[in-house]
């Protein structure tokens, strides 16, 4: 495919305008020991149609239409045809970051609202326009309520998903913040423990639900982190929000998740986008671009990026964060989705999350493969301990087109035998009893 | 009447449409039994009103139909802006990362089942490897920013492996505002470079910089003058004779491919922005990828994972030393994928095409531009160049803002301006490849005739932009004013509603 529109001739007369030989001339500055100096050793370009015929056969050879019962992060919700019509049109997919308002009204509208919702699900005051993923989102918080309180130490959930806690100590490498993890018990986080451990840190950091589907006492965190001075960081799942408390009511300083859940694909991970929310009082420390709204000269409303002095481009080595984009699309797809789906479509779809949730949970139980691994209340998510063998129950079952939960043993050693469920609302109870059918009979 | 439509109600909120009894999409019939939420989760059940919007399909369809009227891409029309290489988006790349094959699978499947998927990651880590010249690649960083977090780290771990703790990263004052605040992040701090008086790094000055301290430098080349150093080889070699490594900034890569691989100029880290190169859109913002290329002797610190290939099976792996996760799974995917097609399609000899005309096409607008806006460092440019409107400023009081505001009215998107920082009244015009000729005389032309109106009548550019949606906006009022969110002025009388 070639999308050069400049003709030989016309390359010609360019060479002529300008005052030189040849293309080559103008790269007479490349010394010549670091040169090339042969073709790029990459196949030769292909036509439209069969690049087309090389992605679908590439696409072919992955098994997707699994009935999916997997979470760990990632999750298999509906997605309103609106959404992609809404939030893919080419003149928001081809724009750049906003920096022009006049003629960027669109996108920087669109994240207003993005911005008005996420303030809305989460109870807090403000919100970002988005960073890379919730894992992203949770060490921007570490980083955010240390330069706040200006404490290093982070106190993190052994229950926050294990590789959220992984990034966390990766951005934690240059040595700004350290990481200490609580202990976790029948599923939750182990409140007794926190107190010493909280003395003198900077961040406490729990999800709810967390890695293992299980609701955490979120009031009790946020108290125990500010009787300790420390910012109280919770993670969300945004789903969930339409059943559950915003954090911000529950005393939460700082409010993280991942948005993929609303109208974004599993994607295999990726692209989804980082929700990042706090208290006015600490916008000033934000991480990531801000929008919001004013007036333009004759007076007609209008939004603009703001709070810009935090940045990089303007603060540099001083900013917030390195972080130089959003992930704008992502975070368009995710208030579309949240229109569409309204306050109570919301809270219908994460109802019937937790009912069918709890209805496999039981389910699985009675067919005498598994035994319980919390006892805590648990949403869209669950774990159980499977008594055999994780790998093959789980190929068995791939056979028969299930994907049978995420094996958390994959994920983190100190969890073999647990698999974790995720049931959304695109699982009817067909599949479900279906699917346990053939658990029991393995 | 489209763009009457658009305009109407301008600013007017998804929030501030429809009727509180109205919905788009309903959840299915409950077809188990319920449980109610109270029961479940105690005080942690919602208790507050949720203020969503409640609006029907067609309203929806109709609200962002209307915002996309306001925006301005590069389906739209030309986008010079400097430094961010907007070239055209391929569509078939659009719907090859829709194929269900790949939007539809869960990270977490068994390694048997996405054997497709990783086949990807993997060429595209290859192509990515030949284009850079550096053998090991992940494709894990979701942007440029994070490519460099992730390549400085690289950096770090490597260093400290070696028991060589060092303390400071040396960066040129030409750099991207993105450089210093990664030193930042990674515990690091920063010495700025002094650049010489062809636009280079001050050779003299690096080495005066250069100490046992020093753990990196970083640099982008062609830099953000648009200007190849010629000196490069230089630099990277005093760099590692003082035990320090070379990190190359790939924001600029769309200039060379074909030509010279930052792996041969001596770099030991570099980061590929395929939002810029490889034609993945830009989004208004995002989602991009940032994946890194680093040499054989950083390739065991590269955050996990990174794709293997053992004999025609592809799998994740976690390098030996790894520096960890940078995010949770294995990068945007859907980025890669979109990459990937751009390569294929394209191809080997399409890419050294594409480097060829981005440059011919810069140094033509350039020649074209030279005259009538001054050009601080007048030589042959890569892919972009920098004009400064100092003159104006000091003849007519006319800005390079309000140049750039002119534009608009040219129905043209700005170059990026004020930056570098090192230019006075900066612009900086990166015309790309898929642009035609016709455009590019279009847009000197609307220049040419800007710097006429700068003489003639500055009020006039003082007051652009005229003809867009909205005008020039108070930016003094959004940061002293801050309204950031829409709330309901009467919760109680939304929700009663």
């Amino acid at each position: 495919m070639r999308f050069v529109p400049v003709t030989c001739e016309q390359r010609e007369r360019m060479l002529a305008s300008i005052g030189v030989p040849s293309v080559d001339a103008l790269f007479a500055p490349i010394p010549d020991e670091a040169r090339l100096g042969r073709p790029i050793a990459l196949p030769d370009g292909l036509s439209e149609v069969e690049l087309a015929a090389e992605l679908e056969a590439l696409a072919a050879q992955d098994v997707s239409g699994l009935v999916s019962f997997a979470g760990g992060g990632c999750y298999d919700h509906y997605v309103p045809a609106i959404v992609d019509a809404g939030g893919s049109k080419p003149a928001f997919c081809t724009a750049y970051p906003p920096y022009q308002p006049e003629v960027s009204q669109g996108t920087l509208q669109a994240i207003y609202e993005y911005q008005s919702m996420v303030c809305a699900l989460t109870g807090m005051d403000v919100a970002n326009a988005s960073v890379y993923d919730g894992a992203t989102a949770l060490a921007e918080a570490a980083l955010m309520a240390a330069r706040v309180t200006r404490r290093e130490r982070v106190v993190v959930s052994g229950a926050v998903h294990p590789e959220w806690r992984e990034v966390l100590r990766t951005y934690a490498r240059g040595g700004t913040i350290e990481v200490v993890e609580m202990p976790v018990f029948d599923g939750v986080t182990d409140l007794d423990a926190l107190g010493g451990l909280a003395e003198g840190a900077a961040a406490v950091i729990v999800a709810s639900p967390n890695f293992f589907g299980c609701i955490e006492d979120v009031r009790a965190a946020c108290a125990c982190a500010h009787d300790a001075g420390a910012l109280a960081v919770v993670a969300v799942n945004p789903i969930m929000l339409g059943v559950m408390e915003g954090p911000g009511a529950l005393g939460a300083d700082i409010v993280v998740g991942e948005g993929q859940p609303l109208g974004n694909p599993v994607s295999f991970g990726g692209p989804g986008l980082g929700i990042f929310a706090a208290r006015e009082q600490f916008l000033r420390q934000m991480p990531g671009r801000i929008v919001g709204r004013t007036v333009d000269v004759d007076g007609r409303p209008g939004f603009v990026l703001t709070m810009q002095t935090r940045e990089q481009h303007i603060r540099r080595e001083k900013a917030t964060s390195n972080i130089c984009s959003n992930h704008s699309l992502n975070a368009l797809a995710a208030a579309v989705y949240l229109a569409a789906v309204g306050s109570r479509g919301l809270a219908g779809i994460a109802r019937a999350c937790l009912a069918k949730a709890r209805y496999l949970h039981d389910a699985l139980l009675q067919t005498g493969r598994f035994e319980p691994f919390s006892s805590a209340p648990f949403a869209h998510e669950f774990a159980l301990r499977y008594l055999g063998d994780v790998a093959s129950m789980q190929a068995a079952l791939l056979k028969r087109g299930y994907l049978a939960g995420v094996d958390a043993g994959r994920i983190d050693d100190g969890l073999a035998r647990v698999v974790i469920f995720a049931v959304t609302e695109k699982r009817t109870k067909a599949q479900i009893d279906a699917f346990v059918e053939e658990v029991a009979s393995l | 009447m489209s763009e009457v439509a658009a305009r109407r109600d301008l600013g007017r909120l998804i929030f501030e449409t429809g009727a509180p009894e109205s919905a788009c999409v309903e959840p299915p019939e409950l077809d188990v039994p319920d449980v109610d939420p109270a029961s479940a989760f105690g005080d942690a059940v919602r208790q507050s009103p949720l203020m969503l919007p409640h609006v029907t399909e067609g309203e929806i369809a109709r609200h962002y139909e209307r915002l996309a009227r306001l925006n301005f891409g590069v389906d739209t029309g030309f986008y010079p802006l400097g430094s961010c290489t907007m070239k055209h988006n391929p569509k078939i790349a659009e719907r090859a990362c829709r194929l269900d094959g790949f939007a539809g699978i869960h990270p977490y499947q068994p390694e048997e089942t996405v054997q497709g998927a990783l086949r990807l990651m993997h060429g595209l880590q290859e192509a990515l490897a030949e284009l850079s010249g550096l053998p090991a690649v992940t494709l894990q960083p979701a942007a440029g920013a994070h490519g460099e977090l992730a390549g400085l780290l690289v950096i770090r771990a490597y260093h400290e492996s070696r028991g060589d703790a060092r303390r400071r990263v040396l960066i040129p004052d030409s750099a991207h505002g993105t450089n210093p605040a990664t030193v930042a992040m990674c515990g690091y701090e920063v010495t700025q470079v002094p650049s010489d008086e062809r636009g280079g790094v001050d050779v003299a000055a690096l080495r005066d910089a250069l100490g046992p301290d020093v753990a990196a430098i970083m640099l982008t080349n062609p830099n953000t003058l648009g200007l190849f150093d010629e000196n490069v080889m230089e630099v990277t070699r005093l760099v590692h004779e003082a035990g320090a490594l070379a990190y190359y900034d790939g924001a600029n890569l769309n200039a060379i491919m074909g030509k010279v691989r930052p792996g041969d100029m001596g770099f030991d880290a570099v980061h590929i922005n395929l939002h810029k190169t490889f034609g993945t859109p830009h989004g208004g913002g995002g989602p991009g990828a940032g994946p890194v290329c680093v040499t054989q002797a950083l390739a065991e610190f590269l955050p996990d994972p990174v794709v293997a290939k053992e004999g025609d099976r592809f799998s994740f792996v976690r390098p030996a030393r790894s520096i960890g996760r940078l995010r949770s799974f294995s990068g945007n995917f859907g980025v890669l994928v979109r990459a990937y097609a751009y390569i294929r399609g394209v191809g080997g000899d399409g890419l050294a095409e594409v480097s060829e005309q981005a440059v011919l096409s810069a140094n033509y607008l350039m020649a074209r531009l030279k005259g009538v806006y001054d050009l601080p460092y007048d030589r042959s440019c890569m892919h972009e160049f920098v004009l400064s409107a100092a003159r104006l400023r000091r003849a007519h009081g006319v800005r390079t803002l309000d140049i750039a505001k002119r534009l608009l009215d040219f129905g043209v998107h700005p170059p990026t301006v004020y930056f570098p920082l090192i230019v006075d009244e900066a612009l900086m015009i990166e015309p790309t490849e898929t642009e035609s000729l016709e455009t590019l005389d279009a847009f000197a032309d609307a220049m040419l005739a800007i710097a006429r109106e700068a003489e003639r009548d500055p009020e006039l550019l003082h007051g652009a932009p005229y003809t867009t949606p909205v005008r020039r906006l108070d930016e003094a009022r959004a940061v002293k004013e801050p309204d950031l969110a829409w709330r309901p002025r009467t919760p109680d009388a939304h929700e009663e509603a």
